[in-house]
């Protein structure tokens, strides 16, 4: 059984990350173009970590799926970044940011990580802003910030409703500076679908040219993934449609731990699901729960439209029940709330299925043209997808899967348990604990890519000075390319009667019922009993069309769908196998009187990793136990 | 709802392709344009068919990776739509819908309805970004800018690359996209030392790919951001002023 080493260093929490940039290896500016460094995922924490890696010298590949680098997931972020700048004189600090992100995350993350992503928060706004990021501002040509949940303090910079877009496109920018300078290498429409192994170490990975469907492998001093999260496992959830997990579960099956698989957010401010031919959820920011106010009908089953409901008989149960935050609850609490709404037969709308979001009292307020200028082009998005205008009625909302906490264990040089395998941004399970706060996803995608891994990825390289990669003509990659190469022609070969959509819609659905907002150990283990079943009809039923040398967006679908498999379960399990509520992790065995989540600090107050044994062996389970010397536990309290 | 679509069939880059017929019965009117061929292409694998290919990804408007052309409008002919915001709504039951790829020298054909636009990302490197190299930068509040410049600036920046404009232009010309970019940069105080020579530097490449502007004003129409052709203007006066002007006394104008 692996042995876990998180690598924290000694000292006082403030001058751990500074004590450990002195104390690690170093490479020297000449010597880094010796190395070649191999980067998946061109997202925030992808983009910012080839850029950062290039400006330094480093040879560097960067595999993006996409067509261009710019596509990536991160660019739908809407709300904003959090930063301890406290230029709106309110009380913020590192401490604070530190603070509110332990606390957020239901205490289940490793202070030492939190403090520095808070300790680097400050250095991200700099950056971007000289990178030419167009943050919002104030009249007098300041930067200005607005609140989000889980805060008492504004410390969120924002870029209208497209903070993510800007910010992507601030990263890729920079990155196309180091592709035009010839430091990074960019293979665009290529999928990784392995991690090379040799000796224990990573040395390479496997990639499908998506375009003509050629295998090939490359090999570097270090991997590097920044490929996000798994709420598409879900089927239907706020992510694009391609993201996947494919990526970080080939290196689970070829040694890197999985965390906490069973925290994943649910987001409470999304948009309805219409029907069956859905095919994603679409988000409204958090940030509109800055103005917006959420109710529902007093009554059950109240025929009504929502402007002929009397102010009297309308429910605002975040601010009746949460009078200090409000509105602004973390998403997890605003999530519950919302489906014990809709349970009590209160929900809105032609299926019943929301809650109302509504903008009068900040129209009347503010007018407007501020309404407008603030959240524009939600507004709009809003209209396009329900045909209804949020300035006359209000909108519609209930959460979807949108974020995942989980991923693969980190140490605090944000290195998997592999050596020579890193794992940043969503893709780690490192800073949120068991519930993210809103817009602090950016912040870690870029704290990671542009402040973390640069610094710490030379302590690594150092010691393989004057090494040349592992040669890609070696046996452990013409095993590796064997084996992508078989899994696909499998899959073409099944030839049955099902659409891989309809195998991932069905395992949606198993996952949302049992392993979403809330869990319980009987629903659990029904899903652990459906979901092998199901599975094994994918492999011998799904229809897999064309061939695996063309462009064949089915065959790329199938064989994420085909992981998602093998996650689900874990996720169940893991979900099983923690007897607490925490964050976006609520078991209804685990409850308060007043049906708030109920944390075990005895027993559970550790990280969850999992090791993968094979197809057919069950997973071992290891645990990192969590020591909290600086904020202290308590129950979660937004009253 | 029941369509019928006449839809781009194109097995590769160097094949050559053609329209074929499909129908599209009982589509629901709340679906978006692109889960609509979500359903017509399951029936195809179910039917033993291939599937016909078209990209996407974030399906809220805002990745840049869909667009198609709708009856010979990029992303159809609602304003300010992507083609993941399209919904069937705006089609009437028995409607004939046809679809294509975008049509452009520069935008070759990989598969059916996908599109290369590798070009956008050479116009980028070629100079679409302020060098300044991780670290070391200024307190974020050191230089203010005036709230209009910002604005100003970021609805610039919202283009998504799509190249809805390219498809939408009689000379396949890339100056809308090309010119959001210099304009986004361009209007900022931290654009400024490399702002002529970006200028040159993404004109020249961007000359390379695609065609010239002649001011007919239909990619400002297309764009699913609804960016302006004030942009292009801009553009035109740098790239003007750059070809007269010192580079070495830019910063002193």
């Amino acid at each position: 059984m692996t042995t876990l080493d998180a690598k924290v260093p000694e000292g006082p929490i403030q001058d751990k990350w500074t004590n450990h940039r002195f104390d690690i290896n170093l490479v020297n500016p000449a010597n880094k173009r010796k190395y070649e460094i191999i980067i998946i995922g061109t997202g925030l924490a992808g983009a910012s970590a080839a850029a950062s890696l290039g400006e330094l010298g480093y040879k560097v590949k960067v595999f993006t799926y996409h067509d261009s680098p710019r596509r990536a997931h991160s660019i739908a972020a809407q709300g904003g970044i959090n930063a301890a700048k406290n230029y709106t004189n309110d009380g913020d600090s590192i401490f604070r940011l530190f603070y509110d992100t332990v606390k957020g995350g239901d205490y289940r993350s490793r202070e030492a990580n939190v403090y520095r992503l808070a300790e680097v928060s400050n250095e991200i706004i700099d950056q971007c802003t000289a990178q030419g990021v167009p943050f919002a501002r104030e009249y007098g040509g300041l930067l200005d910030n607005r609140s989000f949940g889980g805060a008492q303090v504004s410390r969120t910079f924002y870029a209208r409703g497209q903070t993510g877009q800007q910010l992507l496109l601030g990263a890729y920018q920079a990155l196309a500076r180091q592709i035009s300078l010839g430091n990074v290498t960019l293979y665009n429409r290529s999928e990784m679908l392995d991690v090379v192994m040799d000796e224990g170490r990573a040395v390479g990975v496997v990639v499908r040219d998506m375009v003509n469907g050629e295998v090939t492998s490359h090999s570097a001093h270090a991997v590097v993934l920044g490929t996000g999260g798994y709420s598409n496992v879900f089927f239907l959830s706020t992510n694009a449609m391609a993201c996947n997990t494919t990526a970080i579960w080939r290196a689970h099956r070829k040694g890197a731990l999985f965390s906490n698989p069973c925290f994943t957010q649910i987001h409470p401010t999304c948009i309805p699901v219409h029907d069956e031919s859905q095919s994603k959820l679409t988000l409204m920011s958090e940030s509109l729960r800055n103005d917006g106010r959420i109710w529902v009908p007093e009554d059950a089953d109240d025929p009504r439209p929502a402007n002929d409901i009397p102010e009297a008989e309308r429910d605002y149960y975040l601010e009746r029940k949460y009078p200090a935050f409000g509105n602004l609850v973390p998403r997890d609490v605003a999530s519950r709330a919302a489906m014990r709404m809709i349970d009590e037969n209160r929900g809105v709308g032609p299926l019943k299925n929301g809650v109302y979001l509504d903008f009068a009292d900040a129209i009347d307020r503010l007018g407007k043209d501020v309404i407008e200028a603030r959240y524009g082009n939600l507004f709009e998005m809003y209209e396009r997808i329900t045909d209804e205008d949020p300035y006359d009625v209000p909108m519609r909302i209930y959460p979807a899967p949108h974020y995942t906490m989980g991923g693969l264990w980190v140490d605090y040089n944000l290195m998997t348990n592999v050596p020579g395998l890193y794992a940043i941004g969503e893709a780690n399970f490192s800073d949120h604990g068991a519930n993210r706060l809103g817009a602090s996803a950016l912040m870690q995608g870029l704290a990671d890519g542009y402040f973390v891994l640069p610094y710490t990825i030379a302590d690594y390289l150092a010691d393989w000075l004057n090494t040349t990669p592992v040669s890609t003509d070696s046996e452990v990659f013409k095993k590796a390319e064997q084996d992508v190469n078989d899994r696909n022609e499998k899959l073409l070969s099944i030839n049955g009667t099902r659409t891989v959509d309809s195998f991932h819609r069905e395992l949606g659905h198993i996952m949302i019922e049992h392993c979403g907002l809330a869990r319980s150990r009987p629903g659990l283990e029904k899903a652990l009993a459906e979901i092998p079943v199901l599975r094994e009809e994918f492999w011998k039923n799904v229809r897999v069309p064309g061939t695996a040398d063309s462009y064949n967006s089915e065959l790329a679908k199938a064989v994420r769908v085909a992981d998602f498999f093998e996650l689900a379960e874990l996720m169940c399990r893991d979900a099983l196998e923690r007897e607490e509520s925490c964050g976006g992790h609520f078991r209804l065995e685990h409850q308060t009187e007043d049906g708030e989540a109920k944390r075990d600090d005895v027993g559970q107050a550790h990280s969850s990793s999992w090791e993968w044994n094979g197809y057919t062996t069950p997973h071992t389970h290891i645990k990192e136990p969590l020591e909290f010397e600086y904020v202290e536990l308590a129950q979660r309290s937004y009253k | 709802m029941d369509l019928t679509l006449k839809v781009w069939r194109q097995d590769g880059p160097n094949q050559s392709g053609e329209f074929r017929e499909y129908r599209a019965n009982g589509i629901s009117p709340d679906s978006s344009f692109l889960e609509m061929l979500d359903v017509v292409n399951e029936r195809l694998v179910e039917s033993g068919d291939v599937p016909i290919e078209f990209d996407h990804d974030c399906r809220e408007g805002i990745c840049g990776m869909c667009g198609v052309m709708i009856n010979g409008h990029p992303h159809g002919d609602q304003k300010g739509t992507a083609t993941c915001q399209l919904h069937m709504r705006k089609f009437s039951d028995g409607d004939r819908i046809v679809i294509e790829p975008w049509r452009a020298t520069g935008l070759p054909v990989i598969r059916d309805l996908v599109v290369d636009r590798a070009p956008f990302d050479r116009i980028i490197e070629a100079g679409g970004y302020i060098s300044v190299n991780t670290g070391g930068s200024p307190d974020a509040n050191l230089i203010p800018i005036p709230k209009d410049a910002a604005e100003a600036s970021m609805d610039a920046a919202s283009c998504i690359g799509c190249a809805a404009c390219v498809a939408a232009c009689p000379n396949s010309a890339a100056q809308l996209f090309t010119s959001a970019k210099l304009a986004h940069l361009n209007l900022l105080p931290q654009g400024q030392p490399e702002r002529y020579q970006r200028t040159l530097a993404m004109v020249e490449t961007m000359e390379e790919f695609f065609g010239s502007c002649t001011n007919h004003g239909e990619c400002e129409e297309a764009c699913p951001k609804s960016i302006s052709i004030d942009n292009i203007a801009l553009m035109n006066r740098d790239y003007l002023v750059a070809k007269f002007k010192d580079r070495r006394k830019a910063g002193q104008a």
